[in-house]
């Protein structure tokens, strides 16, 4: 499957993938899966889905079903009804449109809410009807647009395992639309970061959250420190390691850029878990402290580093640590090996 | 304490119904009141000059369906009588059908403006309305009588050779109240459209239904409570309609309006005329319980 969309940006989703299009509201992710469901028409470009033209049909040809934001339920038919709505539009025989619904209620455990109109269920069992509804006629493609936003933080917490769990039952391409970047993370098998129209970067969540490819990617995922350094030489292509000059006139090998950039100035992203507090002069980076919060299990320092970054780092609390430290003393930053990341912008 | 509690609920009781009182009595006075003087002059001998004699009689009810032959005595059906409801049954159901085929496009023309067009198009559907029903019935008949706008233009294309007849008809009298009672039909549609969730049509189309099913199935449910709300709003009065069958029907095509107003009028059977009211009332009420039925069964059988 071959996408190309939005901004000449093109993303190839593989098969039984979970794939998620994450980005800040207004990013364009929301009408990329308009686009792919038939729903808006690019004004150049394409939609491939197994080789078949996507956008040469109508969105009722299109073998790719939406399970939408507001979930969209129709508000006349029972939740059985619902769910058998596609098979009958597809004119599956009687027997077994039954036969799927009751099999998709199963799926979604929502067989004792069959003839219930679909205003008489809770917010989370909606989301649930929802997602038996597109899944019942089998799709190739599940086209999923924030479909947790609107459900409370425990039962979104459920339902993501649940849509884990559903998509391998399935074996489903599942394409999720998101703002959340921990939904993100947990979910997804990779993830396109988008922005204004853009894919920033595509990947596996660990290799978006461990090596951001420019400064945008690394704010929006998780806490990220960005530090100024000095670029000296790059050591291999790609996955190889880079020597920068930090502010503390310190020589440091970290993470090269994805893309080539040329030497000097620099901003280093290093996320606050990969650092920790030293003695000042065994620090790699050296500062001030500005704030310490105490949060119960960890306490956050906020250091300005030498050349007025702000750095912040998470120090899990243990008995008798790090107590000593204070608003104004002078700390030094360890940073482990390759830890930091030279962004490409 | 207890009995306390008892009084005061009990006064409290009595002044609830004290402050109805004013809307009880204008209720019954408007509502009721004309009703059952209607019902008593139903059941009254009519005066040889109009106006009724205080005497029982139940002529009134008699003549409704049932006439003596004027030179045996033989009793026989009220031809007359009978076609002149059978036409008004019909051209309110045909007045129903016509304005929700032109009404639900419309409605649902106006509902998928943007916001703003929207007031604009009600606009233009409200504005005949403000115009004297009178007014609007000459408008048509200006349109469709032999001299008429439509004749003329017809004519002078070449597509006829002579002027056709269409004022005096049963064509007339569908055509001008079909015009007249369409936004009565359109506001309830448009209401119920207005309300519509566009994203359920997306969903719709997304699960495989073309644009007839999304229509049939998801669109037309959900704007089935302002198509039962239009069609009753068509349907009633149309079958009390006066000034429209009498402007464009002429003499010939009566309606039960214009039976009633001829017992009141030359006729001078004012029982007759009552009874004939009473009956409209009938009809009105076995038609919308046969129609409620139907529509309501129908939703149950799909359930």
């Amino acid at each position: 499957m071959d996408f190309t969309a939005l901004g000449g940006v093109s993303i190839t989703v593989k098969d039984n993938e979970f794939f998620t299009l994450l980005g800040p509201s207004g990013c364009g992710k929301t009408t990329l899966l308009r686009v792919i469901a038939g729903f808006e028409y690019p004004t150049s470009g394409s939609v491939h889905l197994d080789g078949m033209d996507l956008l040469s049909l109508p969105p009722y040809r299109r073998p790719v079903n939406t399970v939408f934001q507001s979930y969209a339920l129709f508000p006349h038919m029972t939740v059985a009804e619902n769910i058998g709505f596609g098979l009958e539009m597809l004119n599956r025989p009687k027997k077994e449109v039954r036969k799927t619904v009751d099999e998709m209620l199963d799926l979604v455990r929502m067989t004792e809410m069959a003839d219930r109109k679909t205003s008489e269920i809770s917010g989370g069992q909606q989301q649930r009807v929802a997602l038996a509804r597109a899944l019942a006629p089998r799709p190739k493609v599940l086209l999923l647009d924030e479909p947790l936003s609107a459900l409370d933080y425990k039962l979104r917490k459920d339902m993501q395992l649940e849509l884990k769990r559903l998509q391998a039952e399935t074996g489903i391409t599942f394409i999720f639309v998101t703002h959340d970047q921990e939904e993100a993370l947990t979910m997804s098998d990779r993830i396109a970061v988008m922005n204004a129209g853009s894919v920033r970067q595509i990947g596996p969540p660990r290799e978006i959250y461990d090596h951001p490819a420019e400064r945008f990617v690394a704010d929006f995922i998780g806490e990220t420190n960005f530090v100024g350094a000095e670029l000296l030489e790059i050591e291999g292509e790609g996955e190889g390691f880079a020597r920068v000059r930090l502010s503390s006139g310190i020589e440091a090998h970290v993470q090269a850029p994805s893309g080539p950039v040329a030497n000097g100035p620099v901003t280093l992203a290093i996320r606050p878990e990969h650092a920790w507090l030293v003695e000042e002069a065994q620090g790699l980076l050296k500062g001030k402290v500005e704030n310490v919060v105490y949060f119960g299990t960890d306490t956050h320092f906020h250091v300005i580093v030498d050349g007025g970054d702000l750095f912040v780092l998470r120090h899990q609390n243990q008995p008798g640590q790090m107590q000593h430290l204070a608003v104004g003393d002078r700390v030094g930053l360890q940073i482990g090996r390759g830890a930091g990341q030279v962004l490409r912008d | 304490m207890a009995n306390a509690t008892l009084s005061h609920v009990s006064q409290e009781r009595r002044s609830r119904w004290l402050l109805l009182a004013p809307a009880l009595i204008v209720l019954f006075l408007a509502a009721s009141g004309p009703l059952i003087i209607v019902v008593i002059y139903s059941f009254l001998t009519a005066g040889d000059y109009g106006g009724i004699v205080w005497s029982f009689s139940s002529d009134g009810w008699f003549s409704v369906v049932l006439q003596r032959d004027f030179f045996s005595g033989e009793l026989m059906l009220a031809d007359a009588h009978l076609s002149i409801f059978w036409r008004s049954l019909k051209l309110s159901f045909l007045t129903a059908l016509i304005t929700f085929l032109i009404g639900f496009p419309t409605a649902y023309f106006i509902a998928t403006r943007p916001k703003r067009q929207r007031d604009i198009w009600m606009l233009l559907i409200i504005i005949p309305f403000w115009t004297n029903l009178l007014i609007r019935t000459f408008a048509i008949l200006e349109l469709i009588r032999a001299e008429g706008t439509i004749n003329l233009v017809l004519l002078w294309l070449g597509i006829i050779d002579e002027p056709i007849q269409m004022l005096f008809t049963e064509f007339a009298v569908l055509t001008g109240m079909a015009y007249v009672y369409l936004p009565l039909m359109v506001l309830p549609i448009y209401a119920s459209l207005e309300r519509l969730d566009f994203r359920l049509i997306e969903a719709g189309y997304d699960l495989y239904a073309t644009r007839w099913q999304v229509l049939k199935r998801v669109i037309f449910p959900l704007a089935k409570p302002g198509v039962i709300a239009g069609s009753i709003l068509v349907f009633v009065p149309s079958l009390g309609a006066y000034v429209t069958p009498r402007v464009l029907g002429g003499g010939k095509q009566l309606m039960l309006g214009n039976l009633i107003e001829l017992q009141f009028g030359q006729g001078r059977n004012w029982p007759l005329g009552a009874a004939l009211s009473l009956t409209l009332l009938a009809i009105v009420m076995i038609a919308l319980f046969i129609y409620v039925r139907a529509v309501g069964t129908e939703e149950r059988g799909h359930g």
